[in-house]
């Protein structure tokens, strides 16, 4: 299973990221998200979508084995972390997220609410392996 | 905790930098809802009668409503409010994006703004903490620079609004700039901004903003996406947004071309939302939780220069590409993107520039007065003017005040052609052939502005046609019969007037619905889940009822010698048979026009001369609004 961002469906509306905040922490706060959207304007003038590709960086480089691969994704056992932020520096893609209520950091852990909820599928959940669209 | 909203109003005084945050007041809430409610009932209470909108004590308001920044289709929107001048009366201007969710996340349902700052300032709120800083070399620049300048300077989390030069010399059709492309574009509230010496707000907010059921809450907003998804129009309106409806205007001959001379403009087939898609876009762009995203942003090149430039979108295409007579999509957005660099509104200049050329082709103004030839179709004539009319250069200083004061200082009848109505610039429908649309124009209590009520589908079709449906019947230019003038049209735009209000008050786009007819009745349903106050649609329309009289008062405590008068739309419009196209020699009588507005009147319990009565003040709960009117004289 894996998400894959089709950028240019995206119109940056944000539908994915508040769910994302609903669904994962019952919070109408899209603060909350685990997913990036980049708007770049004026120039190019377009959506970048950041999704973790669940590449397990954030796992390789966790002193405490606290990151493990369960169900597809990785998920952070919040008994085992002991709050260094190492994930949060490592992450290539800036999506494992430190919070402001929790010495735990936060990242996508596969739900999938996003792929559902965006208008435009511009977010899909596949379970074949393909590359990110470019 | 109160469901839906954040629960507090952010109050700025620009003059000594004081700082206040109250709760909502519950009065405030269970009478006026949100948004316009709240612009409505706070102007009207909280600004000294008489005061110039420019002074430091006029109020500029930004409102959401109960259901912005919540789970449901495009619930992005923030109402702007104050005193107008464009008009001197009641003002206020939607504008979509992602601003007044991220107000909500930051902690406040409104932020009021008094006072003026000693020196150019702009203000970032960061959930709680609000500074106003000093704008530096930020002031001057265009709004779309100054915007990118402090997105890098702040960070991307933060939502901006910005003038431009426009705003900061306080032209009175400035606009407020958003997001690379968005605007409160209409009555001037960018000149009000400007004239606080504010450049910028920048708000970031990471909050939550609490629901009644959040369960419920969310599953009734994700039913209402699957519910947009399936109408007709999801498919067949996304592609072009508003523009889609160019070649519709044409056919039926509502389009503006030469300066509201016609309404039929041979060119629009280069000019419509296909030639958008296919010559400028880039990408689709939407506002917060838009499914059906209107915005088209593009990329267009023109001998005079290129640029990115969000749009045109139609109103834009209306002014530009028909009533300026632009012959090029190209040429269109260059116009726009110029526009929004200035911080000009798009469709109040497009009416100036309109009617400066008109007056240049009579004689009326010369290449003397103007500094150069003016011309129909020409990018040049269009960049010239609205370059001085930002920086309030030689005609631009007349132009600037726009077009109903430049009308009155150049005389020689150019008021015949000056099309506004209470100083408001037109937007893009020409309605000498659409009774019930030309009464929405006329009274419309911000001016002329095709947003108060859409009644076109009523000319036409005779009844309420969402717009895709409408566009999608007409695939022709064929001759268009005489529209029969009745009573009904008083119906149909007290009707739209108040469907469309809600919305402003909601905190929502009404779009969904309008264009693609998702039904009204949804919206009270995720209103009920959302606040946990069970409320149907024929419950919350109560509150657009009170607001259409309360701004009503406003202006006539206002506006020195308020009446009738100031609803009549210009002489072109009832003395002119149009020139050609599918309209050609329609128009409407002075008669017809007198007997709409004394039909309307009734309709609403206004008197004679489009005041309240004191019964119909009385009965929407309004006593110290029926009072003042009687202390004024006018009951």
């Amino acid at each position: 299973m894996k998400l894959i961002a089709k950028h240019g469906n995206c119109s940056g509306c944000n539908t994915c990221r508040l769910a994302c905040a609903i669904v994962n922490f019952q919070e109408v706060n899209p603060s909350k998200s685990l997913l990036r959207i980049e708007a770049r304007f004026p120039a190019p003038g377009d959506y970048r979508i950041i999704v973790c590709d669940q590449c397990g960086e954030c796992a390789d480089n966790c002193p405490e084995d606290a990151i493990r691969f369960e169900a597809g994704a990785f998920l952070v056992d919040p008994e085992a972390c002991n709050g260094c932020l190492i994930c949060v520096e490592v992450c290539p893609r800036d999506v494992m997220f430190e919070r402001v209520d929790s010495d735990v950091p936060a990242k996508c852990v596969l739900c999938g609410e996003c792929a559902v909820v965006c208008p435009r599928e511009a977010i899909e959940l596949t379970e074949e392996s393909t590359k990110e669209v470019a | 905790m109160r469901p839906a909203y954040a629960d507090c109003i952010l109050r700025v005084n620009l003059s000594d930098e004081s700082v206040k945050k109250e709760p909502l007041p519950e009065d405030l809430v269970r009478q006026f809802i949100g948004g316009r409610g709240f612009v409505a009932k706070m102007l009207y209470d909280e600004i000294t009668p008489g005061t110039d909108p420019f002074d430091p004590e006029n109020l500029l308001i930004a409102a959401t409503g109960p259901l912005t920044g919540h789970f449901l289709p495009a619930s992005g929107k923030t109402h702007f409010g104050t005193k107008s001048p464009a008009t001197g009366g009641y003002a206020d201007s939607n504008m979509g994006g992602h601003f007044g969710p991220q107000l909500k996340y930051a902690g406040y349902d409104v932020l009021v703004i008094r006072g003026k700052a000693p020196r150019p300032s702009y203000m970032v709120i960061d959930d709680d903490r609000v500074e106003i800083r000093p704008a530096g070399n930020l002031w001057g620049q265009g709004s779309l620079i100054a915007e990118k300048k402090l997105k890098d300077e702040l960070g991307d989390a933060y939502q901006i609004v910005t003038i431009g030069p426009a705003g900061e010399n306080q032209i009175r059709f400035a606009c407020i700039s958003h997001d690379f492309g968005r605007q409160a574009g209409r009555t001037g509230v960018g000149a009000v901004m400007g004239s606080k010496n504010l450049k910028a707000i920048a708000v970031k907010g990471t909050g939550a903003i609490p629901v009644a059921d959040i369960n419920r809450a969310y599953a009734t907003g994700k039913q209402a996406y699957q519910k947009v998804k399936a109408k007709p129009g999801f498919e067949g309106w996304t592609p072009e947004g508003t523009a889609g409806i160019t070649n519709w205007t044409n056919e039926v001959g509502v389009f503006p071309t030469r300066n509201f001379q016609t309404s039929f403009a041979d060119h629009y087939e280069d000019i419509n939302g296909q030639a958008v898609l296919e010559r400028l876009k880039i990408t689709d762009k939407g506002c917060f939780g838009c499914p059906t995203p209107c915005g088209k942003y593009g990329h267009t090149k023109t001998d005079q220069g290129s640029a990115y430039v969000e749009g045109p979108e139609y109103e834009t295409i209306a002014m530009f590409g028909g009533n300026c007579v632009l012959k090029t999509i190209e040429d269109v957005a260059y116009a726009n993107y110029l526009c929004d660099e200035l911080g000009l509104d798009t469709i109040s200049a497009g009416v100036v520039v309109g009617w400066a050329i008109e007056c240049f082709e009579k004689g009326i103004l010369t290449h003397a007065d103007i500094g150069r030839e003016l011309k129909f179709s020409e990018l040049d004539s269009v960049i010239y003017l609205l370059d001085k009319i930002a920086k309030r250069e030689g005609i631009g200083e007349l132009l600037a005040e726009g077009v109903k004061v430049a009308a009155e200082k150049t005389g020689n009848d150019s008021d015949r052609f000056a099309i506004h109505v209470k100083g408001l610039e037109w937007s893009g429908y020409e309605c000498r052939n659409a009774p019930s649309m030309m009464l929405a124009y006329m009274t419309a209590d911000v001016g002329a502005h095709h947003n108060r009520a859409w009644v076109l589908g009523h000319d036409m079709a005779g009844a309420w046609t969402n717009v895709h449906d409408l566009i999608a019947s007409e695939t022709e230019i064929k001759a268009q019969p005489k529209a029969i003038v009745s009573d009904r049209s008083a119906e149909y735009v007290i009707e739209s007037q108040h469907k469309r209000s809600l919305f402003d008050v909601l905190g929502n786009c009404r779009l969904q619905m309008m264009e693609l007819g998702f039904e009204a009745e949804e919206y009270a349903e995720l209103y009920s889940v959302i606040t946990g106050d069970e409320k149907s649609w024929e419950d919350l329309i109560q509150v657009s009822e009170c607001i259409w009289h309360l701004t009503r008062a406003f202006s006539a405590r206002e506006i020195d010698g308020f009446g009738r008068h100031l609803d009549l739309p210009p002489q072109r419009m009832y003395a002119e048979p149009i020139k050609d196209g599918p309209n050609k020699g329609h128009f409407l009588s002075k008669t017809d026009i007198d007997n709409l507005l004394n039909w309307y009147y009734k309709a609403r319990g206004w008197n004679e001369k489009g005041i309240p009565s004191k019964q119909t003040l009385l009965r929407v709960g309004l006593i110290e609004v029926a009072k003042e009117m009687e202390n004024l004289g006018y009951n």
